[in-house]
């Protein structure tokens, strides 16, 4: 008992806070027990408990008092539970943090890598919670747009299956102990140089880490670094080193591309650079009035995609046919240096014309025009690749050679081989893998889950307890990228200084933290090994400002890595005609789960794949004829035979896919996810060798016989000769700029009696470019995360109650085998007559001055009246509580701007109102009005090609006001009178006349 | 020769007693009032009774895990955002339509037989309505703030958007069911002063007193009488029509192909009509046949009420071939598509399971030998039941599954809470009808009295 007439003793808050901050594990106990000895900890915890009711009569002391109960409740509840509870302030800041004004965000630029390659962000953090990934404008990879991987990346960061403790077969330990551990083991490693000691990373650009890994490696020069990622850049690596010599990185500048052709490649949706070649393409297909110069794309794929749908001509061919592909152009450009022999049988064959008009377009834009090849494909395809752009003069204009950005340009593979082969030989004591998971996506007939076990000592860091970390002793929770200090290079070699904008939620520990157990400094924060190596790099006085102002930026000047102009050697190896037989199977990383890394990501599991809509699954892809060979339909439960291996798959039935050819997505099938992504889909890599890495022939298929549903969300792609997209070639366009508004009848307005309402403020409105929009859906994940949408899961989709408010439509025109395609992105269209608020019983749905089309939640009592008159269908309701109300961190994630929407009530595109509402505010705190481009809607600001265009259209100067006067500008479904404000520029091409002749 | 063939030979004859001959005003009381007031409860109303409570029971199930759960253990999904609950609700309103028809517009047009039926007709509005009624509310997304479609005083100062329909089916809703239940009750006024004097258990005759409310028959009593229930009968007279009318609504003013249509307020009342009378058979037959009142409800009754539902499968017939006419002259590619979808797409089979029942096999009904068998009568009714709940399904179902754009169709697909529910609904109202003919005359004491020769004698003599 203290004497209540003795002064207390005042707990330092700051004090305990930055003890609490600095320990972890074990030692967060002991400096509890610590905390408990002091006397002021005997007195909060009598309060805490009282025997007697707490006392706040000492006025002048009340206030510190609180504080301090409010400090011991803290301290209590970690002694008094297991789990960590939340931090639940409820009282003002006592000194203002610079900056942080409740209910105003702020931004803060780092970068998100995807397979080691950076794509700079800006990251919206409300009170300390980032919730929301923007683009950074002043990125070269993003140039302010992201992609969907990127936009989902922030829920990673709070999802609550990371791995959160750092156990040693399964105990819980404290660093400390692993520290201890890897000690011990090293000191023999010492003597012998490290020779038992092995690294295995995935790719990673990271110049700090590279420095790491270096030193690490001088104390330890016997140790190897191994280098393995399951869908990495190892083929265009391999191309370049037999081309140059030289394992180079290669880019495109597409900006200045007139003629494009993509030798298998994704390029607009999938790769680091994707988002910046959307930007640059889309840029080139702009035609607004007068301006109708088009670029032109060929597409020369075996799996469908979006690039391919973007394509103005697009060839399905076999993944392995693609190589004769090559040779033929390589021949028909006059390549110098490579074998082009196996080229003859493609100019021999039924597209010797097609491939004739691709030559002469690809010579006549000679240095301006681009021939990309797939990561996918075979290095063979890229050494060809290459020698076209040599010898069209591409090189150093639009095709851009530099040193590799990966810390390691091995060939992944082989690496990995090598490692496999030591750790069977014995040779490998200690294993430290870093990121990765090969416990789940090494090429099978490695064996590497048997093989570990002949590894003494195994170490693993990841976000995740995994496939790998059930193989080894030591598991590591790895800091997400938002909570720690990093760099990494984006694809033309630019770095950006990762910044943290959380402490780690789980204990998680950075790459550099580990790296540094292994050096000689290894208590080093992040920070610390991080800015370290920068002032090294920028020595002298002004490094402060130099670092502040490259952390703000998220760029570092100056570090594009330089064009490196190489002679194109004469090709060593001649490229083999390969020989076909039977079926091919073609292995593709997925568009959104990638190699299996985010398969616990609820947002991008649920995301709609591009053209099959797919959700939570992956398929074996076939083209609609193989499907009927085969006797094939949807949703068919096959046997995937391949090369003596079996796995089990559902067929989906691909337009446009290349015939005799099945497409398979890695990623899935995992069973250490979490609890979204286990037992989500069938593991491709049960099928993968690595004698056959991205595709290869000797597939054979069986039907079982039973059924496997399929959550798609959009089952009907044909217009039914409706003008939903409206399209037309570039030269109809030139003859007649008006044909789009021809076919959308739009019902005049003075059909009726009423008069209209006069839109006197703001009237925001929307256009969307069909002719820019290459569907790669990051808008529906921006809007997802910028919204607090729900993800409901798979039965739900199979039930078609997905929640997007946004979506991507896509439609086919022409044959099945290889039609042509559209997206079209459906938000809700704000219709001036909008059907939906006529039926609503309760007023739920209204208008607003301003021409939006307002949803009051608190209102809707769900009748789904609204829903079944939108013809637009972009209303969705809350069958059931889809939000998660419960799952703590999940919480942090939401934006406080927007309601979480509870069961049974409508919800749908708001037009992004808080953004809008914000803007209003500020402007209207300047006494102006808000100015053009000052609100972007989530959707608009994710998306890389720029397709999507917001504003008040009363505003005769704004973007949006001019691209509503363009003669392709016309509303969907016009002719239900609707009026809706979210109009449609009509998607054009531009055709090569030779081809469309022929 | 038995009753029944004797009636059904005079029913051929065109002689056409509305009461099987024999009967005096003490036999009528007699044999109805001891349905209710007998001791013993017949084994044939308690197996059914037990049924419907079993059903009733499987409504119940269904509702709570509902208001546990939400409406999506239903079928509904985008798009097709209403299913079998608004399905359920149309056709469980319509069946009510016959009762009004019977009680008020008959009695206006004065078609005396309508005097053995009524009652129980209304009964079956009544309790239909009940059903019907649930549907709207469980339906809901937020099914206890249900009375926000109510235009009351509240603090929040927001009333209800009055442009809906269904806001204005909360009107016709509850319109109907408060003038029906006051026909209804004002009607048995008089009965239940018969059951009180008979009966011989003391809280039966405190109940039937009360209900009663002090009935004792004199003229002025019946002279009040009269004038209430013909003022009553004056106001469900053009509810009979304007229900059913606001209920169509809640599709034409909807936009969707299919839905948006001016024919649907007379073929929807066409078609409550139809389907009405058609369960008031699928009642009365099996009531006669258990409680032997083939006496009172005679074969020209069926015949006649078979008649009705002749006369209105036509209406709807016109209905469906205009429909389909209009749909192709509209020249309106959705319109046009909505039917051709009927016809040819996935859920085909429902369109054409829904001409043969309600258009194709009524047709018999030509035939008098069918419409005086009672065999044939229940099975047509039936019959007209499934194809009048199909045609709801066709309208509401096919119509949302492909509306404008292709990429949001989908096949919509029932679950098995929908169904739960649905025969939970029917449980409810078996489970109601029961109760009631169980408590209450089925059928109109006092009034098939006045069917009787000797109450014709003594109009005689006051004329």
């Amino acid at each position: 008992m203290t004497n209540p007439s003795k002064p207390y003793a005042y707990l330092d808050l700051a004090e305990i806070r930055a003890r609490l901050d600095s320990s972890r594990g074990r030692e967060y106990w002991r400096s509890l027990e610590e905390l408990a000895n002091t006397e002021g900890f005997e007195e909060l915890l009598e309060r805490e408990f009282p025997r007697q009711a707490a006392e706040w009569k000492d006025d002048a002391a009340g206030r510190r008092q609180f504080l301090k109960v409010m400090g011991a409740s803290l301290a209590l509840a970690g002694l008094s539970a297991c789990t960590r509870q939340p931090t639940e302030t409820i009282m003002p800041y006592v000194r203002q943090p610079e900056e942080v004004i409740p209910g105003k965000p702020l931004f803060f630029a780092t970068a998100v890598p995807i397979a080691g390659v950076a794509t700079g962000v800006l990251v919206e953090s409300h009170l300390g919670r980032p919730t929301k990934v923007e683009g950074n404008p002043d990125h070269p990879a993003s140039l302010g747009a992201t992609d969907a991987i990127a936009q989902a990346s922030v829920l990673d960061l709070y999802d609550p299956d990371r791995s959160q403790t750092l156990t040693y077969l399964g105990d819980i330990r404290p660093w400390s102990s692993f520290l201890g551990a890897a000690r011990e083991a090293l000191g023999p490693q010492s003597a012998t140089g490290g020779a038992g000691l092995r690294f295995l990373t995935g790719a990673t650009t990271s110049p700090t880490l590279a420095d790491q890994f270096h030193a690490v490696l001088q104390k330890f020069p016997r140790a190897k670094w191994h280098h393995y990622e399951p869908a990495g850049r190892q083929a265009s690596r391999a191309g370049a080193r037999q081309a140059f010599g030289e394992p180079l990185n290669t880019y495109y500048q597409l900006a200045k591309a007139d003629v494009i052709l993509s030798l298998d490649s994704d390029f607009l949706c999938t790769g680091p650079a994707s988002v910046r070649y959307a930007a640059d393409f889309a840029a080139r297909r702009r035609v607004r009035g007068q301006q109708t110069a088009m670029n032109r794309l060929y597409v020369v794929e075996s799996t469908a995609t979006p690039t391919g749908a973007k394509g103005d001509h697009r060839l399905p061919l076999r993944a392995a046919d693609i190589e004769m592909f090559a040779a033929a152009v390589a021949a028909g450009v006059g390549a110098r240096g490579v074998d082009t022999s196996a080229g003859s049988q493609m100019t021999s064959g039924p597209h010797a014309k097609w491939i004739a008009a691709v030559v002469k377009d690809l010579q006549q834009h000679g240095g301006a025009s681009a021939v990309i090849p797939g990561e996918q494909q075979s290095p063979a395809v890229h050494l060809l690749a290459l020698a076209i752009n040599e010898a069209l003069g591409n090189t150093g204009k639009t095709v851009i050679h530099t040193d590799p950005l990966d810390l390691n340009p091995v060939d992944d593979f082989e690496s990995l081989r090598e490692l496999v082969e030591d750790m069977d030989a014995g040779k490998v004591e200690i294993l430290v893998i870093v990121g990765g998971n090969p416990g789940y996506n090494a090429p099978v007939d490695f064996g590497f889950t048997q093989r570990m076990s002949k590894v003494k000592l195994r170490i693993h860091i990841g976000l995740y307890a995994d496939e790998t970390s059930e193989l080894c002793q030591w598991h590591i929770p790895e800091a997400h990228f938002l909570e720690t200090w990093s760099d990494a290079r984006a694809y033309d070699g630019t770095v950006t200084i990762m910044q943290p904008l959380i402490m780690p939620l789980y204990f998680g520990r950075s790459v550099h933290e580990l790296l540094a157990a292994f050096g000689d400094q290894p208590n080093q924060t992040p920070y610390q090994i991080v800015k370290g190596y920068w002032n090294r790099q920028h020595p002298g006085p002004d490094f402060e400002d130099w670092w502040r102002k490259a952390v703000h930026d998220g760029i570092v000047p100056n570090t594009v890595l330089p064009a490196r102009q190489l002679a194109f050697k004469s090709s060593a190896a001649p490229a083999k005609p390969s020989q076909v037989q039977g079926l091919e199977l073609v292995f593709r990383p997925d568009p959104f789960i990638f190699d299996g890394r985010f398969a616990n990501n609820g947002w991008l599991q649920e995301l709609p794949k591009p053209l099959t809509t797919l959700t939570w699954d992956n398929a074996a892809l076939v083209s609609p004829r193989t499907a009927e060979r085969l006797g094939l339909q949807n949703e068919d439960l096959v046997e995937l035979n391949f090369r003596g291996r079996k796995v089990k798959a559902p067929a989906w039935i691909l337009p446009g896919h290349a015939d005799e050819s099945v497409t398979v997505h890695l990623g899935f099938g995992r069973t250490h996810a979490g609890r979204v992504g286990n037992g989500v889909g069938f593991n491709a890599y049960a099928l993968r060798t690595s004698d056959a890495p991205s595709f290869g022939s000797g597939l054979e298929i069986v039907k079982t016989g039973s059924k496997y549903p399929l959550a798609v969300t959009q089952n009907a792609h044909l217009m039914e000769g409706r003008a939903i997209v409206i399209s037309g070639e570039i030269d109809e366009y030139r003859k007649h700029p008006g044909f789009a508004r021809e076919k959308a009848e739009e019902p005049p307005k003075e059909l009726t009696i009423y008069p209209g309402f006069k839109y006197e403020g703001y009237a925001w409105g929307m256009a969307i470019d069909q002719t820019a929009c290459v569907g790669c859906n990051a808008c529906m994940v921006a809007c997802q995360s910028e919204n607090n949408i729900p993800v409901v899961g798979k039965d739900q989709v199979l039930m078609r109650r997905p929640m997007h408010w946004i979506r991507v439509d896509s439609y086919y025109k022409g044959g099945m085998d290889n039609p042509e395609t559209y997206f079209q992105p459906v938000p809700c269209m704000h219709c001036e007559n909008a059907p939906c608020e006529l039926v609503c019983p309760v007023q739920a749905t209204n208008h607003s001055a301003e021409g939006l089309n307002d949803m009051v939640y608190n209102r809707c009592v769900g009748t789904r009246y609204c829903g079944n008159n939108c013809p637009y269908k972009v209303r969705r309701f809350n069958f059931f509580l889809y939000s998660d109300w419960t799952t703590p961190s999940l919480k942090l994630q939401r934006n406080p701007d927007v309601s979480v929407r509870s069961r049974g009530v409508m919800e749908k595109c708001t037009y992004c109102v808080q953004r809008i509402n914000e803007a209003k505010i500020d402007a209207e705190k300047e006494g102006r009005k808000v100015r053009d481009g000052e609100i972007v809607t989530a959707c608009q600001g994710a998306c890389p090609a720029q397709a999507i265009v917001f504003g008040d259209i009363n505003d005769p100067a704004s973007r949006i006001a001019k691209l509503k006067a363009e003669q392709l500008n016309y509303s969907l479904l016009a002719e239900l009178n609707t009026r809706p404000r979210t109009t449609y520029l009509a998607a054009l091409r531009n055709p090569n006349p030779e081809i469309e002749n022929s | 020769m038995s009753e029944e063939r004797r009636q059904i030979i005079s029913v051929e004859r065109g002689r056409v007693p509305v009461i099987a001959p024999g009967h005096t005003f003490a036999t009528v009381t007699d044999k109805i009032s001891t349905i209710v007031l007998t001791r013993k409860t017949p084994l044939y109303w308690l197996v059914p009774f037990l049924i419907a409570s079993g059903l009733l029971m499987v409504f119940l199930t269904a509702v709570s895990y509902l208001f546990v759960k939400g409406v999506g253990i239903w079928g509904i999904r985008v798009p097709v955002m209403w299913g079998w609950a608004i399905t359920n609700f149309v056709w469980w309103i319509g069946i009510g339509h016959a009762g009004t028809l019977i009680s008020a517009i008959l009695l206006l047009l004065n078609q005396s037989w309508r005097n053995s039926i009524n009652r129980f007709a209304e009964a079956m509005t009544l309790f239909a309505v009940a059903c019907a009624g649930t549907y709207p509310l469980l339906h809901l997304g937020r099914p206890w703030l249900f009375y926000w479609l109510f235009p009351y005083p509240n603090t929040m100062g927001v009333q209800p958007q009055f442009r809906s329909p269904l806001v204005w089916d909360v009107f016709a809703v509850s319109t109907y069911a408060t003038v029906s239940l006051l026909f209804w009750f004002v009607g048995l006024i008089p009965d239940l002063a018969t059951l009180r004097d008979r009966t011989h258990n003391r809280w039966a005759k405190a109940t039937y007193g009360i209900l009663a409310m002090g009935w004792r028959g004199a003229a002025s009593h019946w002279q009040k009488y009269e004038t209430a229930s013909l003022l009553l009968a004056g106001l469900a007279t053009p509810l009979v029509i304007s229900v059913h009318t606001v209920v169509s609504f809640d599709f034409t003013v909807a936009i969707v192909p299919g839905w948006h249509s001016t024919i649907f307020p007379p073929y929807f009342v066409a078609g409550a009509i139809y389907s009405g009378f058609a369960m008031v058979l699928v009642l009365a037959i099996p009531l006669r046949a258990m409680y032997g009142l083939g006496d009172l409800i005679t074969m020209r009754h069926l015949d006649n009420m078979a008649k009705v539902m002749l006369a209105t499968g036509q209406i709807v017939a016109y209905s469906y071939l205009f429909e389909t006419f209009i749909g192709w002259y509209s020249a309106n590619q959705y319109e046009i598509y909505a039917i051709w979808n009927r016809l040819t797409g996935p859920y085909r089979w429902t369109y054409y399971a829904l001409i043969l029942c309600n258009l194709v096999i009524p047709q018999l009904l030509w035939l008098k030998k069918i419409r005086t068998n009672v065999v044939w009568l229940f099975m047509i009714s039936l019959d007209v039941l499934v194809g009048m709940w199909l045609e709801r399904y066709v309208i509401i179902v096919v119509s949302l599954s492909r509306d404008f754009l292709p990429s949001s169709w989908a096949h919509y697909w029932p679950t098995i809470w929908d169904v739960a529910t649905y025969v939970g609904t029917i449980g409810l109202f078996f489970f109601l009808f029961f109760l009631f003919i169980r408590s209450l005359p089925m059928i109109s004491i006092f009034e098939v009295r006045t069917l009787l020769p000797q109450a014709e004698v003594t109009e005689g003599v006051e004329k």
